[in-house]
């Protein structure tokens, strides 16, 4: 019988709380956003901080050129997309159309909105397949986009994230389309097996509709892991397994209640009451501009098991029931972390 | 394993029956050939032997027997309700014909090998079904319908063949949709209308093999070929929006009941032919994984899906605005 190792308890590591942003704002207020890791103003800033550095000037003609190639470049880009001469992988992952339009879209979500700061990303391996787990909560999952994006921009390599969704995503018109090109899968076994063997980096949230649709009283306490199918497919395709906390979404959508009724009527596994939801209309789905932070743990090796590991039930379960616990506890230290939840 | 040399072919007036007999009796190998059908084959071949025959009938059997055939394909399995005469017609054609086919095979002395032609729509069509299924899939979610489910009984039935008869090799060929300059499928039927209705908000993921492709599978499987179960596509995969913008078409997009309840009507008026039990394709296409074929069946699909699409529509379409009697010019 295999034997979990006891490493539930992570250490605290004494982390310092983030510095604030050196800079001033256009009103004159000292910058409020943390300061990059090592640096003395925040992502804004730092940017214009090296833009203000670097000499600039003298190099008239140079603008206009760099802007005609760049306009010379989105034409040749809107014209390859209206031919249909992009390439798709065979989930329909469209990896030109989500890079190039879609990411950079959620951009301003990202860093001035929820004000994401992302710590380990550097843990996900360069290359190679992984099995992203993460926690799953605030009733839409923005938790998915924002840890896609953050992965995107924030690794080195740059890698993207296929994360797998309900077969409700994928009944849903217009949703299941963008889901997709987005590279997203259906959650089976099958799926997240092909694309592991594909080599690529899956995410998957094992508390699917119990984490999302769970309610505000329930806040960062994770549900249940599923049937542990996942576990029992990083084991077999014996790839490593990446837990991941995500702090904030749950302030995003506060899901004060659940309109039961209302969801069985409409065959939704449930229909969100949030203080703006339905209250202000479709207004009410603008999230809260909560602080997010979403942290990537060390990677646990699932080739340090037997290769039938996956064949005993009960080490599947748990291994399961450790792994959610240390979701739990990096959750947890993320809270503590965050501080305030929207300032 | 042998090289086959006396071969019973059923449904040879069908494009894929008679593509093959044709390449079968080019074999110097080959002594005898013998074609199956209700009617006539549109072409003449001169090593084929045409045995105007219902597959049901005890005819059958004695065909079977006296020519003392070593190879039986069977690719007599259709998804066209209206050229039989009906769903029911076509449920005793395929489902049936195949028992009773196999019946008549079982006392086959020298049969060695049985190659039948399924189709991927034996995989379910649903918001639960993997994005790439393969060979060993099981069901689950998704109850079949229609042609998928006249698939799937045949199927059994030749499995059962298979554990009554285990000195006959067995292969089973799922195609995806064929798609070329000369086969015409539902799914050519339906890339050929002069606009394309489509579900609104939803585009699914086609892929496709190409006729001669699929032709070659089957030659491929009648000698000397491993047995078991195969998916047969092409490579790569192109969504129905791409596919309609590389046709040259106009999509009408429709929301879903819209789009079941106008493609009833043109099934009605007999301009598509497109079984209702493969409607939610629109939504949720289906795409399979070709690999065993490749690894163990030793069979690669030498067109991608984009390119039978792209051959598709310069040797299908345009060839057929040249003629101007023809209904399915392109806009």
């Amino acid at each position: 019988v295999q034997r979990v190792p006891n490493d539930n308890v992570i250490r605290l590591d004494a982390r310092r709380p983030p510095q604030r942003c050196g800079a001033t704002t256009t009103t004159g207020r000292p910058c409020r956003n943390n300061a990059l890791e090592g640096q003395a103003y925040c992502r804004v800033h730092q940017r214009q901080a090296v833009a203000d550095a670097t000499p600039s000037g003298g190099d008239v003609p140079e603008q206009p050129d760099d802007q005609s190639s760049r306009l010379d470049g989105l034409r040749s880009f809107i014209g390859r997309r209206l031919k249909g001469d992009y390439p798709v992988d065979e989930f329909g992952y469209d990896d030109q159309l989500t890079r190039e339009v879609l990411l950079p879209m959620l951009r301003p979500l990202y860093e001035n909105y929820f004000r994401v700061r992302t710590l380990g990303v550097g843990r996900i391996p360069a290359q190679g397949s992984a099995l992203l787990v993460g926690n799953h909560s605030g009733t839409i999952p923005l938790d998915a986009v924002m840890m896609q994006y953050a992965v995107a921009t924030e690794h080195p390599s740059k890698r993207v994230v296929r994360s797998v969704g309900a077969d409700l995503v994928w009944a849903t018109p217009f949703i299941s389309h963008l889901a997709r090109k987005t590279g997203s899968a259906v959650a089976c076994e099958e799926d997240a097996y092909a694309l592991l063997e594909r080599d690529q980096l899956v995410a998957v949230f094992p508390e699917g509709f119990k984490g999302v649709g769970k309610g505000w009283s329930e806040r960062y306490r994770l549900q249940r892991f599923g049937r542990g199918g996942f576990i029992e497919v990083a084991l077999r395709a014996r790839v490593p397994i990446v837990p991941v906390a995500i702090v904030g979404a749950e302030e995003a959508y506060p899901m004060v209640a659940n309109a039961k009724a209302l969801a069985t009527l409409l065959r939704f596994p449930y229909f969100p009451i949030t203080p703006t939801f339905p209250l202000l209309g479709p207004l009410g789905l603008l999230p809260l501009p909560s602080r997010w932070v979403i942290e990537f743990g060390e990677p646990i090796p699932m080739d340090q098991y037997p290769e039938d590991a996956a064949d005993d039930k009960m080490f599947v379960f748990e291994l399961t029931d450790s792994i959610r616990d240390r979701i739990q506890q990096m959750v947890y230290k993320g809270l503590k972390y965050r501080g305030s939840a929207f300032l | 394993l042998g090289r086959a040399k006396r071969i019973l072919i059923t449904g040879v007036s069908s494009f894929l029956g008679l593509e093959v007999a044709q390449r079968l009796a080019k074999d110097d190998e080959v002594e005898a050939l013998i074609g199956v059908d209700f009617e006539e084959p549109p072409a003449t071949l001169e090593k084929l032997e045409f045995v105007r025959a219902d597959i049901r009938s005890p005819l059958i059997a004695r065909v079977l027997d006296s020519t003392e055939i070593d190879t039986l394909i069977h690719t007599n399995i259709t998804s066209h309700p209206s050229r039989l005469g009906g769903r029911s017609q076509m449920k005793e054609n395929n489902v049936i014909g195949t028992l009773q086919l196999l019946a008549a095979a079982q006392r086959a002395r020298k049969l060695k090998r049985v190659i039948m032609k399924s189709s991927t729509a034996v995989y379910g069509l649903g918001p639960k079904e993997p994005s790439i299924v393969r060979e060993d899939h099981d069901n689950r979610h998704t109850q079949l319908y229609g042609y998928g489910k006249d698939c799937a009984e045949a199927e059994t039935n030749v499995r059962d063949f298979a554990r009554r008869r285990e000195d006959v090799d067995v292969v089973i060929l799922r195609t995806q949709s064929l798609l070329g300059p000369t086969v015409r499928t539902n799914m050519t039927d339906y890339l050929s209308l002069p606009v394309i209705p489509t579900a609104l908000g939803y585009d699914p993921r086609l892929q496709l093999v190409h006729e001669e492709d699929a032709v070659d599978a089957f030659v491929h499987a009648t000698h000397e070929a491993p047995k078991g179960i195969f998916n047969i596509a092409g490579r790569g995969v192109v969504f129905l929006s791409k596919a309609i913008r590389m046709l040259g078409k106009i999509p009408v997009r429709m929301p879903y009941p819209a789009a079941a309840s106008g493609g009833a009507l043109l099934r009605r008026l007999g301009v598509v032919d497109f079984p209702p039990d493969q409607l939610p394709f629109l939504i949720y296409g289906r795409v399979v994984d070709a690999r065993r074929a490749q690894e163990e069946f030793g069979f690669t699909a030498r067109y991608t899906t984009e390119q039978a699409i792209a051959d598709f529509r310069d040797r299908a379409l345009r060839g057929r605005e040249a003629q101007p009697e023809s209904v399915m010019g392109s806009v």
